[in-house]
């Protein structure tokens, strides 16, 4: 796709740098869009939104327009109206949101001002990622500075995570941003009606809101004509793995991954050969090579047996052993489990332990379908989705890969020895295995 | 009232109920005494109106909470997918090496603390490393000795 022909509308006048500064992002047309919504009032704004057929960024998809068309008026409303941003952005393979903090935050101010006029919103919380301090330094530099221009006049609290994978889910984040262990609700009620602090809550991901701006901007049905049906406009690519140029690239929706992999990232070095695609962060079912050149939109993704999820694109190349790679993924949702419903902490530790004992060549064909097995009981059972997504990666591995973990079971180890790029490794799991460093006492 | 009390104090007029203040407020707590001791705990509890127990409860939730002590620095390694297909397991290794210690480890003269960390959303140029909660990346094995000097220095 040629350079110029790209449309650029979260990351827009942001190119070559970035939009932190109150003026610059006024210079490149910032908070025109704040004006616009408030000149056009909440109703047609929301009709706006619907007509874009913004879909979340965060993962799920959920047309962003029809969930603000949830929260009931603020005559039905009894209690407070809350606007929830998503910045726990922790998914493996994702670090698009990181980047829209960090070179556009007057954005996300703008379309959280937005969003808020049209839901009536009483106050609006930003949960933010503990580890990303560096970016909350530049959120809340932002944030003053927009306050100060009065700007912001539904105020904004800006809530810093501490470390759990599991409070990037929507009910766990607001038991996380209420004070409490982040651990999943049972749904319904959904948020809209049951959700901070037991008030009407709507809650978005940071791409989904910063994409509100230009939404207003150039109206709902232009919105739409960008990307492909059902997946439209643009969104931020994250490209990482084996890779030659790593990183986010703003694309419209329904470019194929061969096009962000090859042209955009400049292919795999040493010219080596494409395994298999992770296409929306660990939690989406693995693609093989075959698939490079499937359209990067909700539905194509879907129909090949995965999920676009919040569009993180992991290259692996011919080097990876996919057992090693399942079983660090394993790793990952067993640490992360936050064990309050049975099939996802017992399952999540089954899976990691018999992928661990495959992988060390210790396994027999017969654990090969207690795999299978215990992934079948997780999935669907659980009280959100991260119990789903261990056992939908874990079985897509086993599915594209078998080979792969017969050959393990057969020849006692791993069939790449060191030559894997994946050899030795290592995870936090570990680590607890042996007594965790700074929990030793809670143990 | 303590420094700390007050500050709590200030932190969970923030929010609509005060509860919600117990992760900044554990924080804060955190960067006075290096971990949460019990009396850290204590502190927390009392300026939010809730038990010690509860505060207890939520830090052993959270992965940046530490209930024992801590190095002075601590190096959180990511090993997850994207940084394990570009070598991470490289980086930790030349960190133990480096430092004498495993993963999970702190040196014996207390100064470091060195872990293995899941996906820190630095995944375009990996492997990341995030040193006293500021980002490097992409850290190389051949890197490391420099970066432990640098904090063996600090």
């Amino acid at each position: 796709m040629a350079e110029a022909k790209r449309p650029i509308l979260v990351l827009a006048g942001a190119e070559s740098g970035n939009l932190r500064a109150l003026e610059d992002y006024r210079k490149a047309g910032g908070y025109a869009s704040l004006e616009k919504a408030r000149a056009m009032g909440p109703g047609a704004a929301l009709e706006e939104l619907k007509k874009a057929s913004l879909r979340g960024r965060g993962g799920a998809g959920f047309p962003m327009g029809q969930k603000a068309s949830f929260m009931p008026s603020p005559e039905q409303a009894h209690d407070p109206i809350y606007l929830v941003v998503n910045a726990d952005e922790s998914e493996p393979g994702a670090f698009k949101d990181r980047e829209i903090i960090d070179r556009v935050p007057h954005r996300l101010i703008e379309g959280i001002q937005i969003t808020a006029l049209v839901i009536h919103a009483d106050r609006c919380f930003v949960y933010i990622r503990g580890e990303y301090l560096r970016e909350y330094e530049i959120f809340m530099a932002a944030l003053v500075e927009a306050e100060g221009a009065d700007l912001v006049s539904v105020p904004i609290v800006v809530h810093r995570g501490a470390g759990a994978y599991i409070c990037g889910e929507e009910t766990a984040l607001l038991e996380s941003l209420e004070g409490k262990r982040g651990q999943p609700r049972s749904k319904p009620p959904y948020p809209a009606h049951v959700g901070l602090y037991d008030s009407p809550t709507l809650i978005n991901n940071v791409e989904t809101i910063a994409t509100v701006p230009k939404v207003i901007e150039l109206g709902g049905e232009a919105y739409a004509k960008i990307g492909v049906k059902d997946s439209t406009g643009t969104r931020l690519f994250s490209l990482s793995g084996d890779v030659l140029r790593g990183g986010n690239y703003e694309l419209p929706q329904g470019t194929s991954f061969r096009e962000l992999i090859y042209d955009c990232g400049g292919g795999i070095a040493g010219g080596r050969k494409l395994k298999a695609i992770i296409p929306g962060g660990s939690s989406s079912p693995v693609l093989p090579a075959d698939q490079v050149d499937l359209s990067m939109d909700f539905d194509s993704v879907q129909k090949a047996g995965s999920f676009l999820g919040s569009a993180s694109v992991i290259v692996i190349d011919e080097r990876a052993c996919m057992v090693q790679l399942a079983l660090r993924i394993g790793q990952f949702y067993m640490n992360e489990s936050c064990g309050k419903c049975t099939p996802c902490r017992e399952g999540t530790r089954w899976i990691e332990m018999i992928l661990r004992k495959i992988e060390q060549g210790r396994a027999s064909m017969a654990e090969l379908d207690l795999l299978s097995d215990v992934c079948d009981r997780v999935l669907g059972k659980c009280l959100c989705a991260l119990g789903d997504s261990d056992a939908m990666a874990i079985a897509s591995y086993v599915k594209h890969f078998r080979a792969e973990f017969e050959a393990h079971i057969e020849q006692g180890g791993c069939p790449y020895g060191d030559t894997s790029s994946l050899a030795g490794v290592r995870s936090p799991v570990d680590e607890i295995y042996r007594g965790r460093i700074g929990q030793e006492a809670a143990l | 009232m303590s420094e700390l009390f007050t500050e709590i104090q200030a932190v969970a007029r923030l929010y609509p109920e005060p509860k919600s203040a117990v992760l900044p407020a554990l924080r804060l707590a955190q960067e006075r005494y290096g971990h949460l001791p019990p009396e850290a705990l204590r502190e927390v509890a009392s300026a939010l109106g809730t038990t010690p127990a509860y505060c207890r409860g939520i830090a052993s939730f959270y992965d940046m909470f530490h209930l024992a002590p801590v190095g002075e620095h601590m190096i959180d390694v990511c090993t997850n997918a994207s940084c394990a297909l570009v070598g991470a397991a490289l980086v930790l290794e030349a960190f133990e090496r480096e430092l004498g210690i495993r993963a999970g480890e702190t040196t014996p003269d207390g100064r470091i603390t060195l872990r293995s960390a899941e996906c820190l959303g630095g995944c375009g140029s990996g492997t990341v490393v995030s040193i006293d909660e500021r980002y490097r990346q992409p850290v190389k094995p051949e890197d490391v000795p420099a970066i432990v000097e640098e904090l063996r220095r600090g």
